[in-house]
């Protein structure tokens, strides 16, 4: 009907009406995407707030039966005594026997974990060809996998008696066996948290290290692990907050007596282990007995927000270098 | 002249020997010859074939993916830390073949400096320890004295003395992008190189950063023998006395089209290849 050699440009005002259209019109579908939204919003919003809630839960538990535990035992007494015999007729409410159990464990677990840990990262990292690392990465995580209630049994019925060939007064049970399997258990997450900062080294500064005429050891220990330092920092301490957290093995292979020692050898008792001890006994709700388990959970849960919140900071610090 | 082999396998005795020549010396040549480069299964370059003058620049130009970096980074062995990367044909510094199997690859990196796209300053070091990284590498004990002037020296020569003077302990990452690119410089002149090799050094600057780095490479040249890659060809008419250019095959495959003087290949270049890319009708 027109003449296709010219082209017509719509009127001003055609141009017009079709910008207030689009603009104001409100079609069907319209409302539809809208109220979608809404309801994916509202449903994301729900599964924040029941991790949320979760912990809310959690702190107001503790903090009410914290409360009520040191109403009736002073805090000066639970800080500063050295015995912890809360079950016994004569009572000791001082939880150093049960931290000192915790920071020998985890001393002897990180002892093991972190040179390891770093080693099999760099391994992993700047030598394995990446075909290689592809295989072994999965077969390292797997050792995360493992129950820890596995690792308990292991610790108490390999680790010991082979440890008692060479240590022959060790105790059955025993903090240096629980430490070292724990140092197993918790050195995938140190390897691959580790790793994962030195890859997130840029290449552009290992080749500005290789064209100095530095080695691939010189690049690695003057550069990459340097340069990720405050990544590896943060999987430390996550790995820390990890293994003063650990029950199950130092339920099982640790011992249940809460001494004030720094001999790896013989039996301790560990916070979460104590809290395991009375949970299965028969203590009635709201006795004292009862009480301590969560003044020891607060003692704990303490620990390991302020280990996290100090694994975050050095992460964020290490985002930042990188951004 | 000495051994060159035994050159290259002690660096101190080549820089020795390199200094008594000064910049006409045989000893900071380079000739590529028939060199090609691989990433696998891949030919990245073909047989290229050029020299490199002593105390001449050389700018090597060319259409992006044309393999120019890839040939630099050949020329100090760099190239071969990339998984599965290979190269064929030598490279000669001074005569000696860097290629040789009883040649490692580090020697060869304190003897051929590099200067990369993007400044990467070590971020963990200070801006004096930066400029010291690559020295301390291979003098772990040297003295604080000796260290302060090689740090003062070297910073000068990179034109960044005057103003990173007052704040040497500073982080090296919190200078400007044209002061980071500067302190890479100065890094890569404490080690004492031969010869440099900057791969588009200016491309992540600003005009007049750039224009600083160009000023820079002008001085430089009177002592060292410089390589640099740009796709810049103002920036290769203004600093270079020689060109290579290279172009990519139907297969991708990096060639060398043409190799002259910065003045012949701009005014009167032999290729009809070179004239297109020149006059902005290819790439």
């Amino acid at each position: 009907m027109t003449d296709p050699t010219t082209v017509t440009f719509a009127s001003l005002e055609q141009r017009q009406d079709r910008i207030i259209g689009v603009l104001t019109g409100t079609r069907r579908s319209d409302r539809l995407r809208k109220t979608r939204e809404a309801i994916i919003v509202a449903v994301l919003f729900l599964a924040a707030l029941v991790s949320i809630a979760t912990t809310i839960g959690i702190i107001y538990t503790l903090g009410i039966e914290t409360y009520n535990f040191f109403r009736r035992v002073s805090i000066i007494d639970f800080l500063t005594d050295t015995q912890w015999t809360p079950l016994f007729t004569e009572k000791h409410f001082g939880i150093w026997p049960l931290l000192v159990g915790t920071l020998i464990v985890s001393t002897i677990a990180m002892a093991v974990s972190l040179p390891l840990g770093l080693l099999a990262a760099i391994g992993l990292a700047e030598y394995a060809p990446p075909r290689l690392a592809r295989v072994i990465k999965p077969i390292l995580e797997v050792l995360a996998g493992i129950p820890t209630v596995v690792y308990g049994y292991f610790a108490l019925l390999f680790v010991t008696p082979l440890l008692q060939r060479f240590i022959p007064q060790l105790e059955v049970f025993n903090a240096l066996s629980a430490g070292l399997v724990m140092g197993i258990m918790i050195l995938p997450l140190v390897a691959s948290l580790s790793e994962d900062a030195m890859r997130a080294v840029p290449q552009s500064l290992r080749e500005g290290a290789y064209a100095l005429g530095a080695t691939r050891l010189e690049v690695v220990w003057r550069v990459v692990v340097p340069s990720s330092l405050s990544g590896i920092v943060a999987a430390f301490i996550l790995a820390v907050s990890r293994a003063v957290g650990e029950t199950m093995i130092v339920a099982i292979a640790m011992g249940q007596v809460p001494r004030l020692t720094f001999n790896p050898l013989v039996a301790m008792e560990a916070m979460t282990a104590y809290i395991v001890q009375v949970s299965l006994g028969d203590t009635p709700h709201g006795t004292l007995e009862y009480q301590t388990i969560f003044a020891v959970g607060t003692t704990l849960f303490v620990i390991t927000m302020a280990l996290n919140l100090l694994s975050y900071r050095f992460l964020k610090r290490f985002r930042e270098v990188y951004e | 002249m000495a051994d060159p082999i035994a050159a290259l396998t002690n660096a101190q005795a080549a820089r020795a020997e390199a200094a008594t020549h000064v910049s006409e010396s045989a000893a900071t040549r380079m000739d590529v010859e028939k060199l090609s480069a691989f990433y696998g299964g891949f030919q990245a370059l073909a047989e290229i074939t050029f020299p490199i003058h002593p105390g001449a620049v050389t700018a090597v130009i060319g259409p992006s993916g044309c393999g120019k970096s890839t040939f630099i980074r050949c020329l100090n062995r760099l190239h071969e830390l990339t998984p599965g990367a290979r190269v064929t044909g030598s490279v000669r510094l001074g005569g000696v073949d860097i290629y040789q199997p009883e040649i490692d690859p580090a020697r060869v990196r304190q003897l051929v400096g590099m200067v990369f796209q993007k400044p990467n300053p070590f971020p963990t070091l200070s801006i004096y320890d930066n400029v010291l990284a690559g020295v301390r590498l291979h003098r772990p004990r040297i003295s604080r004295t000796e260290a302060d002037e090689i740090a003062e020296r070297s910073l000068r020569a990179a034109a960044l003395w005057d103003e990173v003077k007052d704040k040497l302990k500073a982080p090296g990452s919190s200078l400007s992008g044209g002061q980071q690119q500067r302190l890479c410089i100065a890094r890569a002149l404490a080690v004492e190189p031969l010869v440099l090799l900057m791969d588009e050094p200016t491309s992540a600057l600003d005009p007049i950063a750039t224009y600083r780095i160009e000023e820079l490479i002008w001085e430089l040249k009177q002592r060292y023998t410089i390589v640099i890659v740009t796709h810049n060809m103002q920036q290769a008419a203004r600093i270079a006395d020689y060109v290579a250019f290279l172009l990519s095959d139907e297969d991708r495959t990096g060639r060398l089209i043409e190799f002259d003087t910065a003045q012949r290949i701009f005014t009167n270049p032999k290729r009809r290849e070179t004239e297109d890319y020149i006059t902005g009708k290819i790439g």
